[in-house]
């Protein structure tokens, strides 16, 4: 695994392509082929990306048009359910919107904050880590100690206080495009710690091979050596986790819009689907509320059981 | 072994002194309070005495000291939506929140035990079988889902039981409780099950896996041999010793059941502590947020001290290694 090699002189020539010939005759693919649950959870996930990203071109009409709204098609049920009218397939909310567009549309941004939100809370993680393994010492410890006191606290708690101090210091005044950036910010700094431990402690293994003393040696610097060097020998955990907390940061997201403090109603992912939907619960349009809540849970389900096989797959002696 | 204790108290409190310094710097985010205090056309003059009486002017680690001793006193200042103070609100959201937390931990041992000794037992049955799918199931899909199809199955559909607020409370005291009448216990069943799911797949899990290991051992095998009955095999002797483990996590757990409260709360109009800070999230009440905040760190704090302490009493190996640490 260890690049044997002064990387320094050649870099961009050499890994890419051996890298994904190893991929393809890993034992990672050949028990992904022998899983049929690792499988139907590729695929359901696959799918589930694939209307993400479609919805502007797959959806019936944009449920964020007003122009395309009609109040005449409020309140259809599902086209199965008698009273149900041909292009609104499984029916339309109090103000006529297209049921299923709006679960495209807002599975698209469920998936966008979940995808960022690892993404920030990996940087944030792994960045971290790798500070605190190299440097040992005092930054270790100071980086460490942080990272014990947050893990005493649930995720989806700091989350809130996170946006909770965000909007007092804003003033609860921001457009849509600042409350996104303000939930994946509270998604990274709630789920970095896991990311920082596991890096840490592969470093520090690492940290005292031959090949970073050989680095040390010819004089690269320290964040050359972590980078290029370090990283890439690290990173297989880091997948597994950031696979696993996509599920989760799909429900913290999720959980925030249904408390209210997430996307608003005029930019509603999935969470905020399901809360303006439970108003109709008790008048019988179980539909607005249902279909949004049946694409949630499949998408959770689906990228946490492509999670498991994951870190199974990777570490088989937890089997 | 004092040392110990010292260590772990210390350590403590400073987690306890950075959440407060958290708490405090929220104000200071929140922009000049003295706005928020008078007209907007208050000449300069009349401002600068409002500051300097509030004590705005002091140094900045004067102010927290005052907080922190204000806050250590129970005083959080007045809530902004509810003009009153919030340690006043806070104890009077507080029995309804500590009510729902208790019924969900008791749920979820009651039903996670059993579920989890059925399952170990009957390893291959199906229900068994059954029970492990529905606990993954469970544990995926988020706690606001839950509630919501609780209410659709048990309130909407069947007409069983409520779906909101806590039904006719009793007051003993400063204290409201929904035990003694029959529509508070009604209301209680849907937000307890709602919380305590996620603890209880936990809990089942866990003695399941548990009853396995310790099915396999010499003393069970023995008892078999000398003729016991299996009831008392299996609860006199195997269940006894899953229990440790379980009563540690079911402990730890609770300070999770009290943070997730909060959502629980949310779906249910529960009047808790945690609606009381997902309204104060929603309309920026800072003093609220802040006190909610210390509350659970304390909270928080405090269970996880406990647990520490209880483990060296409870471990003697723990006592030892800590003897040779210090």
């Amino acid at each position: 695994m260890a690049t044997s090699a002064p990387a320094g002189l050649a870099p961009e020539a050499g890994p890419p392509p051996s890298r994904l010939a190893r991929f393809l005759d890993s034992d990672l693919l050949a028990s992904f082929r022998r899983s049929r649950l690792a499988m139907a959870a590729f695929a359901a996930t696959v799918l589930f990306f694939a209307l993400a990203l479609l919805a502007p071109w797959i959806s019936p009409q944009n449920p964020y048009d007003p122009a395309q709204l009609e109040l005449m098609n409020a309140n259809l049920p599902p086209i199965w359910a008698g009273d149900g009218q041909a292009p609104f397939w499984i029916g339309t909310d109090d103000q006529g919107r297209d049921v299923l567009s709006a679960v495209f549309y807002g599975m698209r941004l469920s998936l966008i904050v979940g995808v960022l939100g690892v993404a920030v809370s990996g940087l944030i993680g792994i960045g971290l880590g790798l500070v605190a393994g190299y440097a040992g010492g005092w930054v270790d410890t100071a980086i460490m100690r942080v990272a014990d006191v947050q893990l005493t606290f649930p995720a989806i708690l700091i989350a809130l206080i996170v946006d909770g101090v965000a909007k007092a210091a804003l003033g609860g005044h921001m457009d849509a495009n600042a409350q996104i950036a303000l939930i994946v910010l509270a998604i990274g700094l709630s789920f970095w710690v896991q990311y920082a431990r596991t890096v840490r402690g592969s470093v520090m293994v690492e940290k005292n091979k031959d090949y970073v003393q050989a680095g040390r040696l010819i004089g690269l610097s320290a964040p050359v050596i972590l980078t290029r060097h370090i990283l890439p020998n690290v990173t297989g955990p880091v997948f597994v986790i950031a696979t696993i907390n996509l599920a989760l940061a799909i429900i913290t997201e999720a959980t925030l819009s249904f408390l209210g403090t997430g996307l608003p109603e005029t930019m509603p992912s999935l969470g905020t689907l399901i809360r303006t939907g439970n108003r109709f619960l008790f008048s019988g349009e179980w539909w607005i509320v249902a279909f949004p809540g049946l694409a949630l849970a499949g998408l959770v389900l689906a990228i946490n059981l492509l999670g498991d096989w994951l870190r199974d797959a990777l570490n088989p002696k937890l089997q | 072994m004092l040392a110990f204790i010292l260590r772990r108290v210390l350590q403590s409190v400073g987690v306890l002194l950075a959440v407060g310094l958290i708490a405090f710097a929220m104000f200071r985010f929140a922009g000049d309070p003295v706005n928020q205090l008078v007209a907007p056309d208050t000449p300069y003059a009349e401002r600068l005495q409002i500051r300097q009486s509030l004590g705005l002017d002091d140094p900045v680690l004067v102010q927290f000291a005052r907080y922190a001793g204000n806050a250590l006193r129970g005083r959080f200042g007045n809530s902004y939506q509810f003009r009153q103070p919030v340690s006043t609100l806070l104890a009077e959201r507080m029995p309804a929140t500590l009510e729902l937390a208790l019924c969900a931990t008791v749920f979820a041992l009651v039903v996670g035990i059993l579920m989890g000794v059925y399952s170990a037992l009957h390893r291959d049955g199906a229900l068994a079988k059954l029970l492990q799918a529905v606990s993954l199931v469970g544990v995926s899909l988020p706690t606001f889902l839950i509630g919501i199809l609780l209410i659709f199955l048990f309130s909407v559909t069947l007409g069983w039981l409520p779906s909101y607020g806590r039904g006719d409370t009793v007051r003993l005291g400063w204290w409201t409780t929904g035990f003694l009448t029959a529509s508070g216990l009604r209301a209680l069943v849907l937000p307890s099950i709602t919380l305590g799911l996620f603890q209880m797949t936990l809990i089942m899990r866990l003695v399941r896996a548990e009853m396995l290991e310790v099915l396999r051992t010499d003393y069970i095998r023995f008892a078999r041999a000398r003729g016991l009955t299996t009831r008392s095999i299996h609860f006199g002797h195997a269940l006894k010793n899953t229990l440790v483990p379980v009563i540690t996590v079911a402990g730890l757990q609770l300070g999770s059941i009290i943070a997730f409260s909060i959502i629980t709360e949310t779906v249910f109009q529960w009047p808790g502590m945690g609606l009381l800070f997902v309204q104060a999230v929603q309309n920026v009440d800072v003093p609220i947020m802040a006190a909610y905040l210390l509350l659970v760190a304390l909270i928080f704090v405090s269970i996880n001290l406990v647990v520490d302490l209880l483990y060296t009493v409870v471990d003697p190996r723990l006592r030892l290694s800590v003897r040779r640490a210090a």
